[in-house]
């Protein structure tokens, strides 16, 4: 197992020599490596863990394909600070493939992944951001002539690792609204097979940061659930963090936008927020590393549950959200709870000594009554005995 | 009518080890209601939301007063079917309920939780006549007052003020009426107390003739009271007991006891409530030890041979005594549900007083007849 | 001197009229009280309710209670049931593994434990002192601490034991929902039902929140239907015009319909309350004891009435022994002077 503590790691030659081509201080880099192991909510140790795989591994290749998605998921990477892009295209990882971000295009950039996809036969990792159309055989994406399912496939075939990255290639996002004329579906729909997924529109790109990083340590993609999403992100609703909770909790709602309410910062469910029915992470990571309050809720808008298949691009912005998850709160009474005092030691005393003296005293009266009315008894009968003997003698 | 000695003081030392005793517990309980006072009826009782009365109220006030009835029982007896042979009981008799119903009626200010409020019930602005508790509080008021008048020749002929005393005794006809009327409205009121509970109170003590029976219990546990008091007053004095007066006073009793019987048992099995008494529950358990204990002075003093023996009676009294204070206690604590979840049970702060009240009741019945004439002369009795 | 003849036929007539009064003739019944015309009340839904408090934080500020604290760290308020110092409570029904909202078995549901403002209440039947009125108008049972004597009657008397006291203080008062009737000159009405944000607790005139009730048990389970939050218009559109609450954006919003019991709690139990609650869960289970149409307090004033109306009765045995006693005590008199009675 890598070395457990960071702290030690400090010196270590390999760290200085990832730092300085990552164009960072020693400390920068370690801070970066911290933060990552923060974010995918590891324990105590994996922050050293990642320190000195970064530094030791080969850069995975990664090949990022684009189909139907408006590049808010790139535009979202771009905005990414630790690593910054430059650095994380560079240095973590070895971009083979972006058409968003290579300077070359057409026969130049495909002969670039198909030498790419070779080179790292079965190592390397594919990266699909936006919507696979599938009507008509799929004609309404095509790239180089071939068809959006036709590349997928074919890049799909030979990678250690799909990542489907935003709502549109993990669940087919706004391209698939009702009524979906072009048939947009999710990866793991066109492949046939479950995939890794990092939903939002766009998501926070350190989800995928952290998940690329994890891999690139751990060897394994973090751990995900039913629908591919990793747990560390996703296995959360939106309401479980929000910074709002205690208003909701109190009942304190936003009614209008811009009323009194709204202005104070109060709980925008009644506004139709839908992060009671929302996985992802928004609260706590939020976007831009701007500070505080930089996500829809923390501006004032509801959530419109972007990463949630049936919820986003589907319900209503202002319609009411279900509540997904109703627990019922350990601290809630249940309808019968044990109330009240019942016998104590002291109190059973007491009693026993009351009771106890009561019988004792009403006994021993009894019996001394008994006792005086049987003497009466005799001596009523020793007189009766004589006088009707006197009177038989009579 | 029948030839009926003067009453006399009994004399004799007023502390002795009972007097102790008492006087200690008084002061305890007198330690409890200080607390009390200050702190609230939470800091010194086991109160809570599921039981709101406790001991305090289900004995202190309801028992208490219930077990006060021998004046009322024996007044009705001699003044009102004009029994005067019993005419020695009733000082006795009188002088147990003047403390059970002082101590009863000061026992509820304890009890009250806004006790500062207390005459608001007998303010026409706040009084509501609808409320049976309405109905009790002022009853056993007027009553209390009542009693002291009845009782007040006693104190008057202390004092030596025959004067006052033969005008007062001008009008005590209508005090006794009035004192027959009044025990038989509140101690039937105590009773309605438990209608408005519903389906709170269990079925075994739960019915629309609740006001029957306890006034019946209540008439009942009077003759019991002067049984168990003559016989213990007797022997604590060292006097001759009035056998011939408690015999056919104790038939007076079996014969209502009988008719209560009847009463209880048929509106049991009119109601369709004798299956709860075959539950093992702690009600059922309850019901039995009461029924038992009603049964038990028909077996105790059914013969004649038996009402002759102080024991039987003095067995007999206490027997209805307890029969009386557990048809009360089961429909005040025993059978009073709330809910799942709720318990009771008196804390030793609460017994003190409930002890505390019994002894003033103790110390006081001494003190009253040592120095006052309430025991009839002890010559006179030598005579029968 | 009283003949055997008479002593017994005054004996019979005593007993015999003192028996026949005390068990209560028919005809002096007293029903059921009902509601007035302008009851207000509560419909609560516990199919909406998702148990997130904000009645029992919200009822805790507007009637200026105090935390309950049970952990060590006196951080929450999280009372066991009302009391004292708290009127409003949400409870939990857990059945088995609680995993199903609504459901009896292996499920969980929740319930609102508050005054129900009933249309024959127990405690005003109870109160010797008229601490506890109903309004005649809304309706509303509130409660007066400066009437109040602290015999706790009603607090014994409530079948649904809502009244409770503050045995914590020398000073205790009873505490219990009165509708938040403080606030209703401002415009505000109950506060648990103005904060619930999916309309469980709805506030509003009980005769509309009956027909509101009505009208979902009658849509079918699953079925998409329009549901209020925080106050029901009125049913007859004059009165909805000159209502004075506080002016509120339409808050509906479209839910699907719970599975509901056919039953609408309240509507019968003890003469009917103006609180009435709708369950997918036994009532009985959920803590709402199974009462009969007929009021306890119905009852027990009937008894009252026909002992004592009037004083009647109570004046015509007082005549009646003070006729005797006058004659047993007065010969006694005249014949030893100076004697005891």
């Amino acid at each position: 197992m890598a070395k457990q503590d960071l702290m030690l790691l400090e010196s270590d030659e390999r760290i200085d020599a990832a730092a300085t081509r990552l164009s960072m201080t020693r400390r920068e880099f370690l801070q970066f490596c911290a933060v990552l192991a923060t974010t995918l909510g590891l324990p105590q140790g994996a922050d050293a863990a990642i320190a000195e795989a970064v530094a030791t591994k080969k850069r995975p290749s990664v090949i990022w394909l684009h189909f139907q998605e408006c590049t808010g998921c790139t535009e979202s990477l771009l905005r990414a600070e630790h690593p910054t892009l430059e650095k994380l295209i560079l240095d973590v990882i070895s971009l083979d493939y972006h058409e968003t971000l290579f300077a070359a295009a057409g026969h130049q950039i495909e002969a670039a992944r198909l030498q790419a996809m070779s080179d790292n036969k079965g190592k390397y990792i594919l990266v699909i951001e936006g919507a696979i159309p599938t009507k008509d055989g799929g004609i309404y994406c095509k790239i180089g002539g071939k068809t959006a399912i036709e590349l997928t496939k074919e890049c799909a075939a030979d990678a250690a690792a799909v990542i489907a990255i935003g709502s549109c290639a993990s669940w087919g996002g706004m391209p698939s609204t009702d009524p979906n004329p072009t048939g947009a579906s999710s990866v793991s729909q066109v492949l046939g097979k479950p995939v890794v997924t990092i939903p939002g529109c766009p998501p926070n790109p350190y989800n995928f940061l952290s998940s690329v990083v994890h891999l690139l340590t751990f060897g394994a993609l973090p751990a995900v659930d039913h629908l591919g999403r990793p747990k560390f992100a996703y296995s959360r609703l939106v309401h479980e963090n929000c910074e709002r909770r205690a208003h909701f909790d109190a009942g304190r709602f936003a009614l209008e936008f811009g009323d009194d309410a709204h202005r104070q910062g109060f709980c925008l469910y009644k506004l139709g927020c839908k992060g009671p029915e929302t996985y992802a992470n928004c609260p706590t990571i939020q976007f831009g590393d701007m500070g505080a309050g930089t996500w829809p809720v923390g501006c004032g808008h509801p959530c419109i549950g972007c990463t949630e298949q049936g919820i986003a691009f589907q319900k209503p912005i202002h319609s009411l959200a279900k509540m997904k998850n109703i627990q019922p709160g350990v601290f809630l009474p249940g309808i019968v709870e044990q109330k009240g005092v019942g016998v104590t030691l002291g109190a059973a005393a007491v009693l026993a000594a009351v009771a106890g003296v009561a019988a004792g005293a009403g006994v021993k009266l009894a019996k001394n009554l008994g006792l005086s009315h049987e003497a009466e008894e005799l001596e009523r009968a020793k007189k009766a005995g004589k006088t009707s003997s006197e009177s038989a003698e009579v | 009518m029948s030839a009926h000695s003067p009453a006399a003081p009994v004399g004799g030392k007023l502390l002795n080890l009972t007097t102790l005793v008492c006087g200690v517990l008084i002061v305890a309980a007198l330690g409890v209601l200080l607390a009390r006072f200050i702190f609230g009826l939470g800091f010194v009782t086991n109160l809570n939301d599921g039981y709101p009365w406790g001991i305090w109220v289900a004995v202190d006030v309801v028992i208490g007063s219930a077990l006060a009835c021998g004046g009322f029982s024996v007044a009705m007896l001699v003044y009102i079917f004009n029994k005067g042979q019993y005419h020695p009981l009733v000082r006795p008799a009188l002088l147990a309920s003047l403390f059970g119903y002082t101590l009863a009626g000061v026992g509820v200010m304890f009890d009250l939780g806004r006790w500062w409020n207390f005459w608001h019930v007998f303010s026409p602005v706040h009084a509501n006549p609808n409320s049976v508790m309405f109905e009790v509080a002022v009853c056993i008021s007027a009553y209390i007052l009542v009693m002291w008048i009845e009782f007040s020749p006693v104190f008057l002929e202390k004092l030596g003020r025959h004067d006052l005393k033969q005008k007062l005794n001008k009008v005590l006809f209508f005090f006794i009426a009035l004192g027959t009327l009044l025990p038989m409205m509140h101690q039937s009121s105590l009773g309605t107390l438990l209608v408005l509970m519903g389906g709170q109170i269990n079925p075994l003590w739960q019915t629309p003739i609740l006001p029957l029976l306890y006034l019946l219990t209540a008439i009942i546990m009077g003759y019991g009271v002067v049984l168990f008091e003559s016989c213990l007053a007797s022997s604590a004095y060292r006097r001759e007991i009035e056998v011939h007066l408690l015999e056919p006073l104790s038939k007076v009793m079996l014969g209502m006891l009988g008719f209560y019987l009847v009463v209880r048992i048929g509106d049991l099995v009119v109601r369709g409530a004798l299956g709860n008494a075959f539950s093992f529950s702690v009600a059922a358990i309850f019901f039995w030890f009461e029924m038992i204990l009603f049964f038990l002075p028909l077996v105790l003093i059914g013969s004649l041979g038996a009402r002759r023996n102080p024991a039987r009676l003095f067995q007999a009294g206490v027997a209805i005594m307890l029969a009386g204070a557990l048809l009360r206690f089961n429909g005040f604590l025993i059978g009073y549900d709330t809910g799942p979840g709720w318990s009771y049970f008196p804390s030793v702060a609460e017994l003190l007083v409930t002890v505390g009240m019994l002894a003033i009741h103790v110390v006081g019945y001494i003190i009253v007849t040592r120095r006052f004439p309430v025991l009839p002369r002890e010559e006179a009795t030598a005579a029968h | 001197m009283l003949s055997r003849r008479n002593f017994l036929k005054g004996c019979l007539a005593g007993s015999g009229a003192a028996a026949a009064a005390l068990v209560p003739a028919p005809a002096s019944a007293r029903g059921n009280l009902e509601r007035p015309p302008e009851a207000l009340g509560l419909l609560y839904d516990a199919t909406l309710c998702v148990g997130c408090q904000a009645c029992v934080a919200a009822c805790k500020e507007a009637n200026k209670n105090p935390a309950e604290f049970r952990a060590m760290d006196h951080l929450w308020d999280t009372p066991l049931d009302t009391t004292g110092h708290t009127f409003n409570v949400i409870k939990v029904y857990t059945n088995g593994t609680g995993a199903t909202k609504d459901v009896e078995t292996d499920g969980f549901a929740f319930m609102k434990t508050s005054c129900l403002h009933c249309a024959d209440p127990s405690c005003v039947s109870a109160c010797p002192v008229s601490a506890m009125r109903k309004d005649p108008v809304t309706g509303i049972v509130s409660y007066d601490a400066d009437a109040c004597f602290g015999c706790r009657y009603c607090v014994a008397a409530c079948a649904f034991g809502i009244p409770k006291f503050q045995y914590d203080s020398p000073t205790g008062r009873i505490g219990k929902c009165e509708l938040c009737r403080h606030r209703h000159k401002d415009g505000h009405y109950s506060a648990c039902a103005e904060v619930c944000p999916t309309g469980a607790t709805l506030f509003g005139r009980t005769t509309d929140l009956l027909a509101e009730a009505r009208r979902r048990l009658a849509l079918k389970p699953g079925e998409t239907t329009l549901i209020p939050r925080g106050r029901l218009p009125y049913g007859d559109v004059e009165a909805e015009k000159a209502n004075t609450w506080r002016r509120e954006p339409d808050q509906r919003y479209e839910a699907r319909v719970g599975n509901y019991l056919q039953h609408v709690y309240g509507e019968h139990e003890y003469g009917g309350t103006q609180v009435l609650k709708l369950s997918a869960v036994n009532f009985e289970k959920v803590g709402m004891p199974d009462l009969p149409p007929r009021s306890s307090a119905s009852i027990s004033e009937t008894i009252q009435h026909t002992l004592y109306r009037g004083m009647i009765m109570p004046v015509a045995v007082l005549g009646a022994l003070t006729w005797v006693a006058k004659r047993n005590v007065a010969p006694d008199d005249d014949k030893a002077k100076g004697d005891q009675p």
